[in-house]
């Protein structure tokens, strides 16, 4: 029962995470790096230290939410989840990478707005892609032609 | 030292009037002012946006142009509260209590009339404060040894990541995440690579720009999509002629506006409290010593002027710890010293000294600056009123763009953009956590510079954890930093009555967009 309801708080999770974090930070330095002594400390002291911090105070978050009762909405995702909202946003900036790297500043700029804008629930096709294909035209232009960014406009290949 | 103060700032006058400073400070708070006014942009995002493209300006020109742009989105965000109601900029939450109101009587010209003239009143004492108070600072602060930096600079995290909004445990938990991305790179004594997972593009370190934009750029976008209903415009249009207060309102202002500025400039001494505390404490006051508390929240003038003139005030005040002890108060000013650091300057209290262009040149250009703003304010506010129209739906996916291609020009390298990915999506799963990022940046800035001091002072002691309780500079700060931490525990566990009143007063109004 006791490990029921903490298994919904939301700071079981916060608390958890920050543990897990602290303690692989710890050990990766204890582990990697080179301790040194107190006097002279090498590369592994300070992150070694401010692990073992970051543990404890994961430790404190997680008795916090064993000692307080369970919340109304202590769901971690939010009440209405915007997957597509979600995936289209993180879309956006990796599809500019791909397209930008082999295609150039305008098709990656375009594919970035018009996908991430589809991540509205009233997108429209024609709609997004006016919008993209303004701010490609726009930006590419600003970019390439007045800040005079490296970026060239157009390009093809790997 | 007053006929000294008089002259530097002279000399200041000098170089922020050169007209290509002006330019830039034109620009920055244009742009502010600007996205101060759309709903779901904040000064955070624009300003790690633009920091790129400062690499190729003077670091006069780049300095001014950024905090440009904070206290101009400042200018912005009372618009936004006081017409639509919605509390986009969290330092001008609680203006939406009393400005909306008025708007509805029709009053809200005069609402945003007022704001203009309590703006400028916090701001100019903000500045003076900055004047006077820095190079007292500085001539401290000179002496201090590795052992007081050190100490200084854990009262300036713990201050920072506690008195922000939110769990204190979870700020300190952030500080220390970010003072961990600080790591990240060659170590500075040893060139060892840690934390880099052999990733080549690593070993230079986490880049600012990456870090920032993905914590408030796509983290923020994730957060918010679909989040923003229509917004009604019905009672927003204002005219020029409409800002000018009654005689009336502007005489129950006045008093209103000093205790403002008061509030915001002690608020902004305490590094951590930044604008938003500053004007929800200062609201609570206002309420509490008027005469007809019972009409607040129904269009008291006053009730928009107190927050307004201690947001400002405060802003400016804000500037203060990070320009003299490099010791930045919130992620805003953080960003600023990181924009310091990459061209190459120090940050610290030798900065007045070799960099007095800068110093005073950017507390000259807050005035120019705050009075660029009150001129554009006035016939521009018809603009302003038709950008709170632009639906969010259209702002992300541009906002967007700016951000891969502002995170690309930082070093013309695609890598940072994969990086930003990453860092926007741990970001989100964190604030899903009820995590606040803002103390990430503020230790991820301070990491590298608080590690270096940490060593050499434990070096210099011979590894004795005493030292910072022997001198007795830091012993004072260790003490504050105790007192920080009992404090905390003594409001969580007994809630006094005061904390219960003050979050009673404010009605718990929240902004929806944390991260400032």
């Amino acid at each position: 029962m006791f490990l029921q309801t903490l298994v919904r708080k939301r700071d079981f999770y916060a608390g958890g995470l920050m543990v897990l974090l602290g303690g692989a930070v710890a050990l990766d330095s204890v582990g990697n790096y080179e301790l040194g002594t107190l006097t002279r400390m090498g590369p592994g002291m300070f992150p070694f230290m401010l692990g073992i911090v970051l543990t404890f105070v994961g430790l404190l978050i997680l008795g916090a939410a064993v000692a307080t009762p369970l919340g109304e909405d202590e769901s971690i995702l939010p009440a209405d989840k915007q997957w597509r909202g979600w995936g289209c946003i993180l879309a956006g900036p990796i599809l500019f990478m791909i397209f930008g790297q082999f295609f150039g500043l305008f098709p990656g700029t375009f594919m970035c707005v018009f996908v991430s804008a589809l991540g509205d629930r009233t997108a429209t096709l024609k709609g997004s892609f006016i919008l993209a294909f303004s701010v490609a035209l726009v930006g590419s232009l600003l970019f390439v032609y007045l800040l005079q960014s490296p970026f060239p406009m157009f390009k093809w290949g790997f | 030292m007053f006929e000294q103060a008089l002259t530097d700032l002279w000399y200041g006058f000098g170089v922020a009037l050169e007209p290509h400073n002006v330019m830039w400070c034109f620009v920055g708070v244009f742009v502010g002012n600007m996205v101060g006014v759309l709903p779901g942009m904040g000064p955070l995002a624009t300003i790690s946006i633009l920091l790129p493209l400062t690499f190729g300006i003077k670091p006069v020109g780049a300095i001014l142009m950024l905090s440009g742009v904070f206290y101009g989105a400042q200018y912005g965000g009372a618009i936004c509260s006081i017409l639509l109601n919605l509390p986009c900029h969290p330092p001008h939450a609680v203006t939406c209590l009393d400005g909306f109101p008025l708007t509805k009587k029709g009053r809200g010209g005069a609402a945003l009339g007022i704001t203009v003239i309590s703006s400028f009143v916090g701001a100019s004492w903000g500045i003076t404060e900055m004047i006077f108070l820095a190079p007292i600072l500085v001539m401290v602060a000179l002496e201090f040894g590795p052992a007081e930096i050190c100490s200084l600079m854990l009262l300036g995290l713990l201050a920072g990541s506690t008195l922000a909004r939110g769990s204190p445990l979870k700020g300190v938990a952030m500080t220390i995440v970010g003072l961990l991305l600080g790591i990240v790179g060659s170590d500075l004594e040893t060139g060892t690579p840690r934390f880099t997972f052999d990733i080549t593009h690593l070993y230079d370190g986490v880049e600012i720009v990456a870090l920032a934009l993905g914590l408030f750029g796509i983290a923020e976008f994730m957060k918010s999509v679909n989040q923003y209903s229509e917004i009604t415009t019905t009672y927003s249009h204002v005219k020029l002629r409409d800002l000018r207060p009654s005689r009336d309102e502007f005489r129950r202002s006045i008093p209103a506006m000093f205790r403002g500025t008061l509030i915001g400039s002690l608020c902004s001494l305490i590094p951590g409290t930044g604008p938003t505390i500053a004007s929800f404490m200062s609201y609570a006051t206002e309420k509490k010593i008027s005469k007809t508390p019972e009409k607040f929240g129904t269009g008291m003038i006053e009730g928009v002027a107190c927050p307004e003139a201690s947001t400002h005030s405060s802003v400016q005040g804000d500037f203060i710890p990070t320009m003299s002890l490099g010791i930045p108060g919130d992620a805003v000013m953080a960003l600023i010293l990181g924009a310091l650091m990459i061209q190459g300057i120090v940050p610290g209290p030798q900065l007045i000294k070799e960099h007095a262009d800068i110093f005073w040149g950017l507390i000259a250009s807050f005035w120019i600056g705050n009075i660029i703003l009150v001129v554009l304010n006035v016939p521009l506010i018809g603009l302003w009123v038709k950008l709170l129209m632009i639906p969010y739906k259209y702002l992300y996916p541009s906002a967007l763009f700016f951000v891969c291609i502002g995170v690309y020009s930082a070093n013309n390298d695609m890598f940072q953009v994969g990086e930003t990915i990453v860092i926007g999506l741990a970001g989100y799963l964190l604030l899903l956590l009820d995590f606040h990022p803002a103390p990430v940046l503020l230790g991820f800035v301070l990491g590298p510079r608080f590690e270096e001091n940490f060593r050499r002072a434990m070096l210099l002691s011979r590894g004795d954890f005493l030292v910072f309780i022997k001198h007795p500079i830091s012993a004072v700060f260790i003490f504050l930093c105790v007192v920080l931490i009992a404090a905390q525990i003594y409001v969580r566990l007994k809630k006094p009555k005061v904390v219960e009143e003050f979050e009673l007063d404010t009605g718990g109004k929240e902004a929806p967009v944390p991260g400032e």
